[in-house]
C-alpha cells in the first residue's frame, strides 16, 4: 500500500520548534508508532504526515511522492482520532457509507462495501442502530469502519483508544491489530502508553522535546536504550538507575560501586565522570549470599511475579522476581545483577554508552 | 482502629440487588480491598458502613457494636473519595487541620500542629505545608485528601478508588506509598477498586464481589491460585486466564466444562499442536497468540525467543483449573 519517508522534517509555531529535523522511514504494511509523553512533537508529526499541517522545512514521501506541502484531501490517508467523530443523527450504516457517498460511488457498491467493512469489524447486526445509543467500543469500530471504507494508503490514528478504560483499551488495542494484520495497510499510531506501543507496533520512534530520541523494533528499543529518557520512558516498573561517580575503560566487564564490582556488557568506550548503572527490574535477583547489600522497603504480589523495592547505597531499586521467593520487608539481602543486560549511561547527556550489548543499533 | 463485621447486609435499589447478604470480616488492621466490576455493589457496601446509606436487612458492628442506629459522625470513619475534594482556598496546613477544628472534637491548637505535623511527615510533605491547595501536583492532591483522613484517628478508613485519576506512574509510587503507611500505623482499611493490580499488590485480603453478592474473600495468593469460581479466576492475572473446553486437552475430570489455563501454565514441548498467530515482545515478557483447534490462547515465553507467526509448537496444561458447566472449581 504505502511506503513513508520523512526526511529533515522540521516545525515551528512562532518561537517554539515542535518538531526539530526528523528523519524517520516507514515501511510499506507496518504498524508504526509515534511515542512519547505529551508535548513531544508526536501529534505534530503526525499532523504532517497527514496534511494538516504544513512542515516549516523538510520532506514527506509517500510511496516516492514528495507531498510535504500538498493539502491533506491530495495524499489518500486516513484519520482516526481520539474522540469518534460520528454524525450523532445519522445511523451507523450511513455513518460508515458517508465517505463513499460524497465520492459519488455507485449505491450498489457502496452497500456491498459497507457489508464488508461491517463483516470485518463484527458489526453488521448494528448497521441499522443510531450512533448515540452505541457503547463506547462500538462507536469507536464505526469510527474505524468509516476510516476502512475508502481503502486509503495508510491510516494515521491519533490515540483512537486514550479514551477507553483500561480492560477495554486492552481488547481493542488486540482488534485492532488482528484487523491491520488482515488488510496489511500501512498504519502510522500516536500514543503516549509505552505498552500499547510495544504490544502493537512493528517500528517504535521514541520521541522527546521534538526530538527522535530512539527509532527500532521494540525489543531493541526496550533491551538497548540509546539515552535515559527511552530507559525510563519504556517499561513497568521502568529500569532501575544507580548512580555513582567512576570510570569505566574500553573492554572493561565490571564496573566497581561502593567497593563491589558489577558486571557489565564488554564495553566499547572509555568514560570518566559521573555515571548510571541501568538495570531492568527482572534482570535482578535476589541472593542472600551476593555482596551488593540492600534493604528491602516494600514487596508487590502480582501472580506469578513480585515486584520487590529496596534500598541500596545507590537509590531505590526495584526488582522482578518469582512470588515464590521469599521477600520480607525490613531485610537485608545481597542482589545479583544480569550483566548481559545492563547498560552504562552519561549522566550529564542521558546517553547510553556503547557495549557489546547495544553496539548494533546505536549509531554515530 | 477496630474489627468491623457485616452480617447477612442487603441494599435494593428500586427492583436492583445491590448489595446481596454479605458476611464478612474485617479484621483490625487488615489492608481489605473490594474487587469486581463497575456496578457490583463494592461502593454502596462502603456506603452502608460509613452510614451514607442504610441497610434493608443485616447488621453491620464496629468494634463489636451495632452502628445501624448511628449517623456517620457517630460510626467515626473516615472517607477518600476518588476526587481529592480539598478546600482550594485554604493551605495545605489548614485543609490537614480542617477535620480536626470540628465542634465536636474540640481538639486543642497545640495538638492540631503535632498532630499535622506528624501526617505529614507520613505523607512527605512537610516541606508543603504552607501552600495553598491548588499550587499541588495532582499526586500531592490525593496525598493531602489521604492525610485529611489520617489526622482523625477514625475506627475504619474507608476508600473508593483513590489512585484511579492519577497517571499510570503516580498510580505505582501511591499504591507502595498507602501500603507502607497503613503498616506504619497499623490501620483498618477497606478499599474499593475494580484494579486488579491494586488489589492484588496492596491487600491483606481480596473480596470478589459478583452482581452484589461476595463470591471469595481471601488473601491475593490465595484468590490467584485457588479460585472458587471462573468468575474469580477470570478477576485477576494479566494477560487474563484463557478459557477452553474441557476436553481440548485429554485428561479432564469427570464434570468439567471448562479448562482454565494462565497464560503462565501452559508448557511447550509436547502435547497438542497450535498455531503461532502473534508474538508480542513486550521487554520483560513475550507473549504468544495461539491457535488451537479455532481457539485462541494467549501464553507466555522466552523474551528472546525466535517463534515467528506461522509456527507451529506443542503445547500442554500445566496446573490447570477446571470448571463445572455453572463455572464452579471442581479441581
Amino acid at each position: 500500500m504505502a511506503e513513508i519517508r520523512i526526511q529533515n522534517l522540521r516545525k515551528e509555531f512562532g518561537d517554539f520548534t515542535a518538531v526539530q529535523s526528523s528523519s524517520f522511514k516507514i515501511e510499506d504494511g507496518e504498524f508504526f508508532m509515534l511515542l512519547g509523553p505529551s508535548g513531544c512533537g508526536k501529534t505534530t508529526t503526525l499532523r504532517m504526515i497527514a496534511g494538516l499541517e504544513l512542515p516549516t522545512s523538510g520532506e514527506i514521501f509517500i510511496d516516492g511522492d514528495e507531498v510535504g506541502q500538498k493539502p491533506a484531501r491530495e495524499r489518500d490517508i486516513a484519520f482516526v482520532f481520539q474522540m469518534f467523530a460520528l454524525y450523532p443523527h445519522m445511523n451507523v450504516r450511513r455513518n460508515i457509507s458517508y465517505p463513499l457517498v460524497s465520492q459519488g460511488m455507485p449505491r450498489a457498491q457502496v452497500r456491498e462495501k459497507v457489508a464488508e467493512v461491517a463483516r470485518i469489524l463484527g458489526i453488521e447486526d448494528i448497521l441499522d442502530r443510531p450512533v448515540s445509543g452505541l457503547s463506547g467500543g462500538d462507536r469507536q469500530r464505526v469510527a474505524l469502519g468509516r476510516a476502512i471504507v475508502r481503502e486509503p494508503k495508510c491510516f494515521l490514528m491519533d490515540e483512537p483508544l486514550g479514551a477507553l478504560d483500561a480492560e477495554f483499551r486492552e481488547h481493542m488495542s488486540e482488534e485492532l491489530r488482528k484487523l491491520h494484520d488482515r488488510m496489511g495497510a500501512t498504519t502510522v499510531y500516536v500514543t503516549h502508553d509505552q505498552l500499547e506501543a510495544m504490544q502493537m507496533g512493528d517500528k517504535i520512534v521514541v520521541m522527546n522535546h521534538g526530538v527522535i530520541e530512539q527509532f527500532g523494533t521494540p525489543l531493541d528499543i526496550y533491551d538497548k536504550p540509546a539515552s535515559m529518557f527511552v530507559a525510563d520512558f519504556i517499561g513497568s516498573p521502568s529500569m532501575n538507575f544507580l548512580k555513582f561517580h567512576g570510570a569505566v575503560a574500553e573492554g572493561a566487564t565490571g564496573v566497581e560501586l561502593h567497593h563491589q564490582t558489577l558486571v557489565l556488557p564488554t564495553q566499547h568506550e572509555a568514560f570518566e565522570g559521573d555515571l548510571v548503572y541501568g538495570v531492568r527490574p527482572e534482570h535482578i535477583r535476589l541472593a542472600h549470599d551476593a555482596p551488593y547489600r540492600a534493604e528491602i522497603l516494600a514487596t508487590e504480589y502480582l501472580g506469578t511475579t513480585q515486584i520487590v523495592t529496596l534500598d541500596t547505597q545507590n537509590g531505590q531499586v526495584k526488582a522482578r522476581v518469582p512470588s515464590d521467593q521469599p521477600a520480607r520487608t525490613g531485610e537485608t539481602v545481597g542482589l545479583n545483577f544480569n550483566g548481559a543486560m545492563v547498560t552504562l549511561f552519561d549522566n550529564q547527556t542521558g546517553r547510553a554508552l556503547k557495549s557489546d550489548l547495544n553496539a548494533g543499533v546505536l549509531h554515530g | 482502629m477496630a474489627d468491623v463485621t457485616l452480617q447477612n447486609v442487603s441494599k435494593s435499589f428500586g427492583t436492583t440487588k445491590a448489595v446481596d447478604a454479605i458476611n464478612m470480616d474485617i479484621p483490625d488492621g487488615s489492608f481489605t480491598v473490594l474487587l469486581g466490576p463497575t456496578g457490583v455493589g463494592k461502593t454502596t457496601t462502603l456506603r452502608l458502613i460509613s452510614g451514607l446509606e442504610h441497610p434493608d436487612a443485616g447488621d453491620i458492628q464496629i468494634a463489636g457494636r451495632s452502628v445501624i442506629s448511628e449517623t456517620p459522625a457517630q460510626r467515626n470513619v473516615a472517607m477518600v473519595f476518588q476526587q481529592y475534594s480539598l478546600y482550594p482556598h485554604m493551605t495545605v496546613r489548614e485543609n490537614l487541620a480542617f477535620p480536626l477544628r470540628s465542634p465536636i472534637l474540640r481538639t486543642p491548637e497545640d495538638e492540631i500542629t503535632r498532630k499535622v505535623t506528624e501526617v505529614a511527615e507520613v505523607l512527605r510533605i512537610p516541606h508543603k505545608l504552607e501552600n495553598k491547595a491548588t499550587a499541588l501536583s495532582g499526586g500531592e492532591m490525593q496525598r493531602v485528601s489521604i492525610g485529611r483522613a489520617l489526622v482523625r484517628n477514625p475506627e475504619i478508613f474507608l476508600m473508593d478508588e483513590p489512585l484511579s485519576s492519577l497517571d499510570a506512574k503516580l498510580r505505582a509510587e501511591l499504591r507502595v506509598e498507602l501500603k507502607r503507611i497503613q503498616e506504619s500505623l497499623g490501620a483498618t482499611l477497606l478499599y474499593v477498586t475494580h484494579d486488579q493490580i491494586e488489589a492484588m499488590t496492596m491487600a491483606t485480603s481480596i473480596g470478589v464481589l459478583d452482581e452484589g453478592r461476595l463470591v471469595q474473600i481471601g488473601t491475593p495468593r490465595e484468590i490467584y491460585e485457588a479460585p472458587v469460581s471462573l468468575y474469580v479466576a477470570s478477576r485477576l492475572g494479566l494477560p487474563r486466564i484463557n478459557t477452553l473446553p474441557a476436553d481440548v486437552f485429554p485428561g479432564a475430570p469427570s464434570g468439567a466444562n471448562t479448562i482454565g489455563l494462565r497464560p503462565e501454565h501452559i508448557r511447550q514441548g509436547e502435547g497438542q499442536s497450535a498455531r503461532v498467530d502473534r508474538v508480542e515482545h513486550l521487554g520483560d515478557q513475550t507473549r504468544l497468540h495461539l491457535q488451537l483447534n479455532g481457539h485462541e490462547i494467549v501464553s507466555l515465553t522466552d523474551t528472546h525467543t525466535d517463534l515467528e507467526p506461522g509456527d507451529a509448537i506443542a503445547i500442554q496444561p500445566q496446573n490447570a483449573l477446571y470448571f463445572n458447566a455453572t463455572g464452579a472449581r471442581i479441581t
